[in-house]
């Protein structure tokens, strides 16, 4: 196994991630900007979640909590502290790191249907607890005065900023995978995956593999929430936590392939494009108009993809090309 | 004037706690018979709501009459779920099933919006107000309680007395040796599946007589059921009625103390806490 | 002594799954672990490697107490073994699997030492053609080859073998007892549950005898064989143990 081949993948995928990035820009259009922003804020977060769900195989229910809490950390530094965008980012990334490092500790000894069940009520308690917190606005939240963003250009030039961070974070994000994947550490992690109790006959010392896991799995998207709400100049607790953006993420990394390098990418991405096309969308299909059934045909999408290529787009076009590989052993 | 609140309070907690508690046994019950979260449950809640909201205004038939038809709907509907996306991913890991259940979830709230838009709806069916002493409470509240009891009292005999209960506890139990007995395990889960649902959408149903709702109000009691599981511990019927008992009285008597922005603090805390320390529930040992 | 197990007890509950077992392999050795079946040989097992926690007694690795560590904590102070009902990492390749011994055994190598370590194990056991097939599809007869791959990948210093040779087919059996062989030759001590019995008594330095937790029997081969207390605890008639015509010559079904 080469070292080229080792990394191909991820070169392809950080290519492919820049390319299509700088198409908005080179276009010059906003809209195409927009879109493709919500399309990098997916990857970026659905890469991340990728480490621990498809490298380590703990299904992680809640994990928008991570972008939660970098948002409020990040708007917190920026709204009332007055830092830089670039600080709020690096403080969004840490607290959601530290924070996984000491929820790790204590959840990660749950498997199964109890991992997942615990992280929802994580990120439900969260929630729910900073809703009471009045400094960070309680209930309604927090705003950004509009005169903060001339230090980026006034609003239109921090809207192409924050495009570009956002491109690079996914970047980050989606190399970060790719280097866990070809390396010991990520290595550790597939064994835990497939055997957890295996693992630790083999010398894996389980808990530290599967919290370093979980901590590069949160910074990212602790990043992404600090950026993402200081684009949108507004936070407050239910748009911080939202459960079903969590399981959307999910879905994006099955969609493409849990456990490979590109399928975050892949499946984040046309999911996202999906979702944006059926909503902006005026097809109608027996008199219904499929924008009004988005969620809808979202679902049904899911089933077919778990039900029948439940590897993935990539996984399933991995599993062949491997087949056709092994085939005269 | 305090203790009466009080009262008041755990009274109020206690009746819609018993309605919490049979949602939760339909979660519970699929959860112990085939290892499966569904979380297409909180839809199935909302449905349950919907289809006595439709069945009392646009076929005016008295909420009860439409609760048997929102129990029998329920039925079918836990058939046809299990049928559709449970059956082929029952033995595949944990993700794929609760994967598929969310996809459920996704096309039921999808078709719901799209008809129903996200508006309150209430049902504002009046039973009058029961008094004793200082305590009062809509009778819409201790019906629904009462009813709540009923079905899961009624679910308890079936599981013991009747064949067909005692091959959902034997699926339970062992699936594979149940088989090897030639008891007809397929079309079991399916019937558990249903019977699961069924209880959601009853539970809906009465909760739809006295509170409003929408179609994502669902979600929301989801969420209540997956914290009475737990406390309950995952797959124990008995834990799952203790557990409803338990939310609804925090939820009952807390407000009287804190803000009651705290109550899901302290529900998801204690959540997360017993998921922790005592993860077989607070009764101890499922099924 | 490699490995002394002193006054080793494992209760569950009120069950004796294992009773004050006192045994010690010399360097070098192959000893053979033998019994009926529940007699608590693969349980006895787990208490070395510390899969169940003993519950008296202590289990020594050249003369340090690892009775009480971590199963992780054993396999990198040398300990590697392999489990009666395989245990492949199914989605990954052959060679991934086996990389894994190596990375993370007593010399936790990076994975560029640990691949060729690694690709020697494969060589050795006949693998290197399967390398890139994941390990899931393998045959029961593969997967056995593999676990043995993986856990000598991790370059251990004590081997547990558990049942690598049921389900061998006889061309299979000799092939596996001269790998063992060359295993041990290569400076690896082994222990080796085992119920083909001409391959016990022909590859044991030493055979322990289990019954119902207890340690019936510490010997030679043949001395054991001829031991009246195994051959009634054991065999339950007397009979010729080394009957090189069958492979099941224990009581049991095979599995």
């Amino acid at each position: 196994m080469g070292t080229q081949r080792r990394h191909a993948p991820t070169v392809v995928a950080a290519s492919l991630l820049v390319l299509s990035a700088a198409l908005p820009a080179l276009a010059g259009s906003a809209s195409m900007r927009e879109t493709m922003f919500s399309v990098l804020l997916a990857i970026g977060l659905a890469a991340s979640l990728n480490i621990l769900l498809g490298y380590c195989g703990y299904a992680s229910f809640g994990h928008v909590v991570f972008f939660g809490i970098g948002g409020y950390a990040g708007f917190y530094l920026v709204a009332v502290q007055g830092a830089h965008l670039a600080t709020a980012i690096a403080g969004g990334g840490l607290v959601a790191g530290a924070f996984a490092a000491g929820l790790g500790a204590a959840i990660l000894r749950l498997r199964g249907p109890h991992f997942a069940l615990a992280t929802i009520g994580v990120n439900e308690a969260v929630k729910a607890l900073i809703v009471n917190i009045e400094p960070l606005g309680g209930p309604t939240g927090m705003n950004l005065n509009v005169s903060v963003f001339r230090a980026y250009g006034g609003a239109a030039g921090m809207l192409w900023a924050a495009y570009g961070t956002a491109a690079a974070i996914a970047v980050g994000a989606v190399v970060l995978g790719g280097l866990v994947r070809t390396s010991r550490f990520g290595l550790g992690l597939l064994v835990i995956r497939e055997d957890e109790d295996a693992a630790a006959v083999l010398g894996v010392v389980a808990w530290r593999y599967k919290v370093g896991a979980y901590v590069l799995s949160a910074v990212f998207p602790g990043m992404l929430g600090a950026l993402f709400f200081f684009k949108q100049g507004v936070i407050e607790p239910a748009g911080a936590f939202r459960l079903d953006l969590s399981v959307e993420l999910l879905v994006m990394v099955m969609l493409g392939g849990a456990g490979t390098v590109l399928g975050p990418l892949v499946g984040a991405g046309s999911y996202q494009l999906l979702r944006s096309g059926l909503l902006t969308s005026d097809l109608e299909v027996l008199g219904v108009r499929i924008r009004d059934v988005q969620l809808a045909v979202a679902g049904a999408l899911l089933l077919l993809v778990v039900q029948l290529v439940p590897a993935g787009l990539v996984g399933w076009a991995r599993g062949r090309w491997l087949a056709l590989r092994s085939r005269p052993a | 004037m305090w203790s009466e609140t009080l009262l008041a309070s755990t009274v109020d907690g206690l009746l819609i706690g018993v309605v919490y508690g049979l949602a939760a046994l339909g979660l519970t019950l699929i959860f112990g018979v085939m290892n499966v979260v569904n979380l297409a449950h909180g839809p199935t809640m909302t449905l349950g709501m919907f289809g006595i909201y439709l069945s009392a205004t646009k076929l005016g038939l008295h909420p009860f009459a439409g609760l048997v038809l929102v129990a029998a709907g329920g039925l079918l509907l836990g058939v046809g779920i299990y049928v559709v996306a449970v059956k082929r991913v029952i033995d595949a890991p944990h993700l794929a099933s609760l994967l598929a259940t969310f996809s459920v979830n996704l096309m039921i709230v999808g078709v719901a919006t799209a008809i129903f838009s996200t508006s309150f709806r209430n049902l504002s069916h009046d039973l009058g107000v029961l008094r004793a002493g200082p305590i009062a409470v809509p009778g819409t509240r201790v019906a629904a309680a009462l009813l709540a009891v009923a079905v899961a009292a009624a679910l308890q005999v079936f599981l013991t007395r009747t064949r067909l209960g005692k091959y959902v506890r034997a699926v339970a139990a062992n699936r594979a040796a149940a088989e090897l007995v030639g008891i007809p395990s397929a079309r079991v889960l399916a019937l558990s599946f249903g019977i699961g649902t069924m209880l959601a959408a009853t539970a809906g149903g009465l909760i739809a007589l006295s509170l409003p709702f929408t179609v994502l109000s669902g979600g929301v009691y989801e969420l209540k059921s997956f914290v009475i599981v737990v406390l309950g511990g995952l797959g124990n019927p008995l834990g799952a009625l203790v557990g409803g008992v338990v939310l609804g009285l925090i939820e009952g008597i807390v407000p009287v103390f804190a803000r009651a922005t705290w109550v899901p603090v302290l529900e998801y805390g204690l959540f997360v806490l017993i998921l922790l320390v005592r993860p077989s529930g607070l009764l101890g040992g499922g099924r | 002594m490699i490995l002394h197990l002193h006054r080793v007890t494992k209760a569950f509950g009120g069950l004796v799954a294992v009773r004050d077992v006192t045994f010690a392999v010399a360097p070098g050795q192959i000893a053979g672990l033998i019994g009926p079946n529940g007699a608590g040989k693969t349980t006895l097992f787990n208490c070395i490697n510390g899969v169940v926690p003993i519950t008296a007694g202590r289990v020594e690795l050249d003369g340090r107490a690892i009775s009480g560590l971590p199963p992780h904590a054993v396999a990198r102070l040398g300990l590697a073994r392999t489990h009666q009902i395989v245990r492949p990492l199914k989605e990954l390749t052959v060679r991934e699997n086996t990389i894994a011994g190596a990375c993370f055994g007593r010399e936790r190598h990076g994975l560029k030492a640990a691949a060729r370590l690694a690709d020697e194990a494969l060589e050795r056991l006949e693998l290197s053609s399967l390398a890139a097939v994941p390990a899931g599809n393998l045959t029961i007869a593969m997967k056995k080859r593999l676990e043995l791959a993986r856990a000598l990948a991790a370059q251990p210093r004590l081997l547990l073998l558990d049942e690598v040779l049921a389900g061998l087919n006889a061309t299979e059996v000799g092939q596996m007892v001269r790998t063992i062989r060359s295993i041990r030759e290569s400076g690896v001590t082994i222990v080796m549950i085992e119920h083909i019995m001409h391959a016990v008594m022909a590859l044991s330095d030493r055979v322990l005898v289990i019954d119902r937790g207890t340690l019936i029997a510490d010997g030679e081969p043949k001395a054991v064989a001829r031991d009246p207390a195994v051959i009634a605890a054991y065999l339950g008639k007397p009979s010729e143990p080394a009957d090189a015509d069958q492979d099941g010559v224990s009581p049991e079904a095979p599995r």
